[in-house]
């Protein structure tokens, strides 16, 4: 059996889901040897046209980044999104509570208008191309891409949890950030981080985006019972993947 | 000599970041040599106004997943000093532990990773695995190392949790310490055996020279990461508070990349401006492996960084066992943070493992953030690179195209840049 060839790409974002598969240690030998990687930017010197996997990390923010996803998708039979600005636009997304025009002078002033400075209206990759596969969050969950990878490579359909964060959060028994008065997402937000926000006394703050049937009478029940408003928790639900479409 | 070379590197490998070479030479004489960003700029000083004092950290770690426990220190530097917050000791104790491992991750991934290849004559780390194992392995076993540090402290590897204004949500146990000293004891050797690979190769490090300016933090008695005021090997010093008199940003003529200078055309920053401004205090592990390589303070080879970056490794590691001592001796204690936000604007600055970072946040009375502005490191290197370029291709044009687009690879390369968090201020020009 010939190995899957694999390219991964990056766009708009911090390079640090990338970084997530570096941190696999020695498990990333392992990996590597299961699949022969055709271009990776950052970590090798190798470039390639003729790939069957493209993993897409960072968001699109640029007519001619638009384009290139474009050409990558058309050259890969399979597509995957890593981490948050891919899958939801991430916190590039914070970028569209504004005007191009606003962001752009605040940034750059009396130079705004150069036209190499142009960007648009922060998009996930799905907004451009179809997306096969999603790895959420910010950063990625090795451990969860690392499973992703196998299933893919063994032609079985990856497992990405269909729960909400509260749901691993329990199983850790750590206590409800609700106790403290933070209003944490994790009602809403779809788990497979391992609760790592909330066991480590901070509340969730959505980097993984809305699960897909999010809890939302426990949610309101418990945003009820701690007084706290609905405004209050939709301003919180921006910082990652503004402008989703409510879920409450 | 080859009297034409034309190098157009789109997109150089092995760096964080997008960065192109451009090189025209005709008949002998240098018609192009830039350095050039495309890479797609973010606006986070946009992004982060009408956004609450204590969503900062957590919006600007994301400007760089390399060095986002850097950021996040930088930026909640600032929001302390703009809401007038004091630290307790154990916190500001456990900070500093938590900085060094990511100066550790950093400097591994960048020296193992990045720069490795190169000096054996390899594309990636990949080769390499069935070529040197034993070396790879105990890369990557100092790198796991340093990210299981970080992860213990932060909450997480990469985006750290833990850190919050006023302190840290969260502390490890007594016990979670003793066992992290007793991993960065197991170490030591390992760090040793990377500085003798490392220096087996050594040689093939270009001999490049250029004097200039070396700026740093730097505070009496202590290799500064973390604390201190800005100062410069031509023996300037500043106030973090006014960093924006020492990065002064502008757009340069001819590339429109803003860039930054201090006293002369451009400056350095990064491991060896620490080294060269602080040598004085590091340890005497990080002083062994600087002897190793012959590193004498007041060096102006940019190459050098990298071995300035294995001297910090063993600094770093060295210096944190002592401070979990400390830390025990003292007892660990269980610290409530409590903040009440108001009206100000402050500034903050901390080593990032490629060099001096800045942030600075305003916030209105309700403690909504109303304005930010943040100068990174490889922002303040570019025109330090493009001045190194100036003097490199003259000099090494004899050894041709490829020789030469390879040494300019291998010197951006050295700065170890990180050209995602700098573009959010970088103005580019398309080739």
């Amino acid at each position: 059996m010939t190995k899957p060839r694999v390219a991964i790409f990056d766009f708009a974002c911090c390079e640090g889901c990338q970084l997530q598969i570096v941190n696999l240690e020695e498990e990333i030998l392992d990996l590597i040897g299961t699949v022969d990687v055709v271009e990776w930017r950052e970590a090798m010197s190798e470039q390639s046209h003729d790939y069957d996997i493209a993993i897409i990390e960072g968001s699109i923010t640029r007519l001619e980044d638009e384009k290139r996803i474009e050409i990558i998708r058309s050259r890969a039979k399979i597509l995957i999104a890593l981490g948050a600005c891919a899958t939801i636009g991430g916190v590039n997304k914070l970028k569209n509570n504004f005007s191009i025009t606003d962001v752009k002078s605040c940034v750059y002033g009396k130079h705004a208008d150069m036209p190499h400075l142009d960007t648009y209206y922060t998009k996930a990759i799905d907004e451009i191309v179809p997306v096969d596969f999603k790895v959420h969050g910010c950063p990625i969950n090795g451990r969860e891409f690392a499973a992703i990878v196998r299933a893919l490579l063994l032609g079985k359909k990856p497992f990405v949890p269909d729960y909400p964060v509260c749901v691993e959060c329990k199983a850790l028994e750590n206590v409800c950030r609700w106790e403290y008065n933070e209003p944490c997402l994790g009602p809403i937000i779809r788990a497979g981080c391992e609760a790592k926000c909330p066991s480590a006394g901070y509340r969730c703050f959505g980097c993984r985006g809305y699960v897909d049937h999010p809890n939302v009478d426990a949610a309101r029940e418990v945003i009820d019972k701690y007084g706290l408003s609905l405004d209050d928790l939709r301003t919180r639900m921006v910082l990652f993947g503004s402008k989703q479409g409510p879920t409450l | 000599m080859s009297k034409n070379i034309d190098i157009n590197v789109h997109h150089i490998t092995r760096v964080e970041g997008h960065g192109n070479i451009t090189v025209n030479v005709k008949d002998g004489k240098i018609e192009k040599c830039e350095w050039q960003v495309p890479e797609a700029p973010r606006f986070f000083e946009a992004m982060v106004r009408g956004r609450r004092w204590d969503d900062i950290q957590t919006i600007v770690s994301r400007i760089c997943g390399i060095c986002s426990i850097s950021h996040s220190f930088s930026a909640i530097k600032a929001v302390e000093d703009a809401l007038g917050l004091e630290i307790t000791e154990q916190a500001d104790k456990i900070r500093l532990l938590l900085h060094y491992s990511e100066q550790l991750q950093s400097h591994v991934l960048h020296v193992g990773y990045l720069v490795a290849p190169d000096l054996f004559g390899e594309k990636s780390v990949v080769p390499l695995v069935p070529k040197a194992p034993d070396a790879v392995k105990t890369i990557i076993k100092a790198h796991r190392v340093a990210n299981q540090w970080s992860e213990l402290i932060a909450g997480r590897i990469t985006h750290p949790i833990t850190i919050i204004p006023g302190g840290l949500s969260r502390i490890p146990t007594e016990q979670q310490f003793r066992d992290l000293q007793n991993q960065l004891k197991a170490i030591v050797p390992d760090l040793v055996t990377i500085c003798k690979v490392v220096l087996s190769v050594a040689d093939r490090l270009p001999n490049f020279i250029r004097e200039t300016e070396y700026v740093s933090l730097a505070k009496k008695g202590t290799y500064a990461f973390y604390h201190g005021d800005i100062t410069s090997s031509d023996g300037h010093t500043k106030p973090v508070r006014e960093w924006e008199s020492v990065a002064n940003e502008y757009v340069h003529p001819q590339s429109t990349a803003k860039w930054c200078k201090w006293h002369r055309e451009s400056y350095a920053t990064g491991a060896l401006a620490r080294y060269n401004n602080n040598y004085r205090f590091i340890s005497p592990l990080g002083k062994t492996v600087a002897d190793m390589f012959g590193l004498k303070p007041g060096v102006c080879g940019p190459f050098l960084n990298n071995v300035a970056q294995l001297a910090e490794a063993a600094h770093v590691v060295e210096v944190s066992i002592q401070m979990i001592d400390e830390l025990l001796t003292k007892g660990l204690k269980n610290e409530k943070v409590v903040v009440k936000p108001k009206a100000g604007r402050g500034y903050g600055a901390v080593e990032a493992p490629r060099g001096i970072l800045f942030h600075a946040y305003e916030f209105n009375k309700n403690g909504e953030c109303t304005w930010g502005n943040m100068c990174i490191p490889t922002n303040q290197n570019h025109a330090n690179i493009q001045k190194d370029f100036e003097k490199m291709v003259p000099e090494f044009m004899h050894m041709g195209q490829d020789g030469l687009r390879q040494t300019m690879e291998m010197l951006v390369r050295s700065y170890d840049p990180c050209i995602s968090c700098s573009t959010h201020f970088l103005n580019v020009e398309f080739v």
